[in-house]
């Protein structure tokens, strides 16, 4: 009830939200992943996280209690519920929504009112992930960042407005767009708008911001929507900047990166000479950095939900320390910055109207983040099977989408949150059991190889109508097992046909009605969602 | 693509004849001996219809490059003149699956080295 | 003969006495298999360039043999060492017979 919001309310403020004591002589702000997120939103951090190989068990793969226990984390406290799970909708009720760019926006002034000339750097995909996002082609997160005023910004999801749109705004923006990974597919030669890095001079410090983008661009989304560009880690092309910018006067090197955690660690102990890695993709949230060799890789979670602060004295051309702070935005109680609040409502008075009908309502959590199905996907899963009429249901492992709690209204805009994208068809196509096999021990491989650099950050492919068990530790092709047709309790027989509703296909040309109208008349019909303990993967870790 | 050179790793029965018969009727059937070549390959293709390969064996007069997955393994011969920097070239192929390509070089003491390079082909999708 | 088969290359307009250089050349061309069907499941006939070479002023920089596993579009990149002034002479032969040819001059001085 309101006591206990109150309660917990009582115990944060912004000022110590806020405390930070000054140190060094360069600061870093960083923001990654907002997928568009303008307003405050719930967002549930994932119960299932699982690491393998030598990271089996490290962060970012800890939650829950296990996560709480390791950094000193009390139960029931504001940093139980930004950072980890468990209690997760008696915690919103009490400590409310997190995020929304107008409490950024409060956050970022402040740390500049300390250190006027801090670098505010975007780690990517921020022009995607709604749907006043999606209506104008990225063009209100466009807008909005630019009145947050960032020094740099890296990419992923922004590709999939399609290569034309991402040159014209690229062109037209007022900071660097950075990807040293970004390639001129026909030559192999490194493209033209994405320079590779940016120098600063900052406090009398020279500081070189290198870009590395999400490096399985073309793999994990539509390549066809941006053809001319090839992507790929490129490591040894990174040494090669990092050298380079060395060779130019950088006393300390920072990469604002779209690789991934783990990514980012591998890529940390074989390129040296980086002293920073801001770290985006994989929405982690950690409220210290991980150190690898003389590396610091910071991960600053995603939707808002975050903004990092990390201040560095930099001396002789070394970095000799630094000091971090993950801060948690919550959204009742840092005060909204009154000029991006207009300018937020500004994107979105166009559309406000179609965006607040109310679809249905929900009285049980919904939630996507985590290695295997959340109720959200499981909602989405669902409506394929029924609106679709198929046998099984295919949904993205994808890591955006925000949570809503038990209560909330379903508005179009909340399921937008979670199905928003260019490539929307939810396609009705029948697929031998010996095809969906290979499909999900393809993605599983994608997730549980034990070397990160052939990992693209995702989470398992969610899965309706069918039942499987998957053993992560096994080798690629080895770890599905048991495939079940739930509604005949039957083995997946390898030869036989099976009607497979999904969407998000990488495939040109893909036809069906988009996944949100798909979802949209299911919770329409359902009225109140109460989601259910769905239990069909059983996931072997040993 | 680190290059890498991982030794080589057998493809299907039906399909090891194949590369089997590439690689001896290139050699005359002398047996290759491990290094002293590299392949350099992307860890997952962008698009199997177009993956990056590049090889390279100095002082090889000539290198032949194996697909060992796909429905015929013969990819491409380089040989190398006297204007040629170094014995390395750079193309791009197709590859029907996850598969190792693997190079063959010639070298002018009638020896031949040979590596290879796992390159997987993915289906694709998701992404955080 | 393949209509549209356009070579185009990139090679340095200058570089000192035997100094390596970085070529790249790209022709455009379907590089059709022989292992694709048609509409009506017929097999497509094999149409490819099956023989590149580089050659700088009549000597060999690189031959290379290719088979219909060169994606469509063909690229080579390879590194050459310039003794002289003169004339980088690029052909690619076709199945059909055809041969497309491309020269880029080089100054050394
Ligand atoms: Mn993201
Ligand atoms: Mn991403």
């Amino acid at each position: 009830g309101n006591w206990a919001r109150l309660a917990a309310q009582q115990r944060l403020t912004q000022d110590r939200l806020l405390q930070f004591d000054t140190f060094g002589n360069v600061s870093l702000i960083h923001v990654t992943d907002i997928h568009a997120q303008l307003k405050p939103i719930y967002f549930r951090e994932p119960s299932v996280n699982l690491g393998v190989g030598a990271n089996k068990g490290v962060v970012p793969h800890v939650t829950g209690a296990d996560f709480r226990k390791l950094y000193g984390i009390e139960d029931g406290s504001p940093s139980h519920y930004a950072l980890s799970s468990g209690d997760f909708a008696a915690l919103a009720a009490g400590y409310g929504k997190v995020g929304g760019m107008d409490r950024v926006a409060t956050v970022i002034n402040a740390i500049r009112a300390d250190r006027p000339d801090a670098l505010l750097l975007d780690g990517g995909d921020t022009w995607h992930g709604s749907y006043t996002c999606l209506k104008t082609a990225g063009q209100d997160m466009v807008n909005v960042m630019n009145g947050l005023q960032p020094d740099a910004m890296t990419f992923h999801w922004e590709f999939t407005l399609g290569s034309e749109r991402v040159q014209e705004i690229v062109e037209g923006l007022p900071f660097a767009a950075l990807g040293q990974n970004i390639f001129d597919a026909e030559w192999d030669e490194p493209a033209e708008l994405f320079p590779p890095y940016q120098m600063f001079e900052r406090g009398g410090t020279k500081i070189a911001v290198i870009g590395q983008a999400f490096p399985y661009m073309p793999i994990a989304n539509p390549g066809w929507m941006f053809p001319e560009y090839s992507f790929g880690i490129r490591d040894e092309h990174m040494a090669e900047m990092v050298e380079e910018v060395r060779a130019e006067g950088a006393e300390v090197v920072v990469v604002l990166s779209h690789n991934g955690f783990d990514v980012d660690k591998k890529m940390a102990s074989v390129v040296p000479g980086i002293d920073v890695i801001l770290s985006g993709h994989t929405h982690d949230a950690l409220p210290e950095p991980v150190v690898v060799g003389e590396t610091i890789v910071v991960a600053s979670g995603s939707h808002g939900k975050f903004v990092s602060r990390v201040d560095l004295d930099v001396r002789d051309g070394r970095m000799m320390g630094y000091r971090h702070k993950l801060i948690p935005i919550f959204s009742d109680v840092i005060a909204p910055d009154p000029e991006m609040t207009a300018l937020i409502d500004a994107q979105r008075a166009p559309y406000e109207a179609e965006m607040a009908e109310v679809i249905g309502q929900c009285d049980t959590t919904l939630y996507r983040r985590g290695n295997f199905n959340g109720t959200w996907d499981d909602l989405i899963c669902d409506a394929l099977l029924s609106e679709r009429d198929a046998q099984i249901a295919l949904s993205p492992g994808v890591r955006w989408g925000a949570s809503m709690i038990p209560g909330q209204e379903i508005t179009r805009e909340d399921i937008f949150n979670v199905t928003s994208m260019t490539y929307p068809n939810a396609y009705r196509t029948e697929m031998t059991g010996e095809f969906l096999k290979v499909v999900m021990e393809d993605v599983a491989d994608n997730i549980f190889n034990p070397d990160p650099y052939y990992q693209q950050g995702g989470d398992m492919v969610r899965v309706g109508g069918m039942g499987y068990q998957i053993d992560i530790n096994k080798p690629a092709g080895e770890r599905i097992s048991n495939m079940t047709l739930l509604s005949t309790g039957e083995a997946i027989d390898p030869a036989g046909s099976y009607t497979v509703a999904g969407w998000a296909s990488v495939n040109e040309g893909t036809e069906g009605p988009p996944i949100w109208e798909v979802v949209e008349a299911h919770i329409a019909k359902l009225g109140t969602v109460t989601a259910g303990d769905h239990d069909n993967v059983k996931v072997v870790v040993d | 693509g680190a290059g890498a050179a991982l030794a080589a790793v057998l493809p299907m029965p039906a399909m090891a004849d194949a590369v089997a018969d590439a690689i001896a009727a290139f050699t005359g059937g002398v047996t290759p001996s491990e290094g002293g070549v590299t392949v350099d390959a992307p860890e997952i293709a962008e698009n199997g219809n177009t993956v990056p390969i590049g090889v390279e064996a100095e002082g090889a007069e000539s290198i032949m490059l194996l697909a060992t997955g796909n429905p015929t393994p013969a990819v491409a011969t380089f040989t190398f003149g006297p204007l040629a920097a170094r014995q390395a070239g750079a193309t791009r192929i197709r590859l029907a699956k996850t598969q190792d390509v693997i190079a063959v070089a010639k070298m002018p003491d009638g020896s031949f080295k040979q590596a290879s390079a796992t390159v997987k082909v993915t289906i694709g999708g998701c992404g955080g | 003969m393949a209509s549209d088969v356009k070579p185009r290359v990139k090679v340095p307009k200058s570089a000192s006495a035997g100094e390596t250089i970085t070529i790249k050349t790209l022709i455009s061309h379907a590089m059709e298999s022989g292992q694709r069907k048609d509409s009506d499941g017929n097999p497509i006939p094999r149409s490819i360039i099956n023989h590149f070479t580089c050659t700088f002023n009549g000597e060999t920089v690189i031959d290379v043999v290719m088979e219909p596993a060169i994606s469509t579009n063909p690229y080579f990149e390879f590194d050459a060492v310039v003794p002289e002034s003169g004339t980088f002479e690029f052909t690619w032969q076709d199945d059909d017979g055809s041969t497309y040819t491309d020269t880029k001059e080089i100054t050394v001085g």
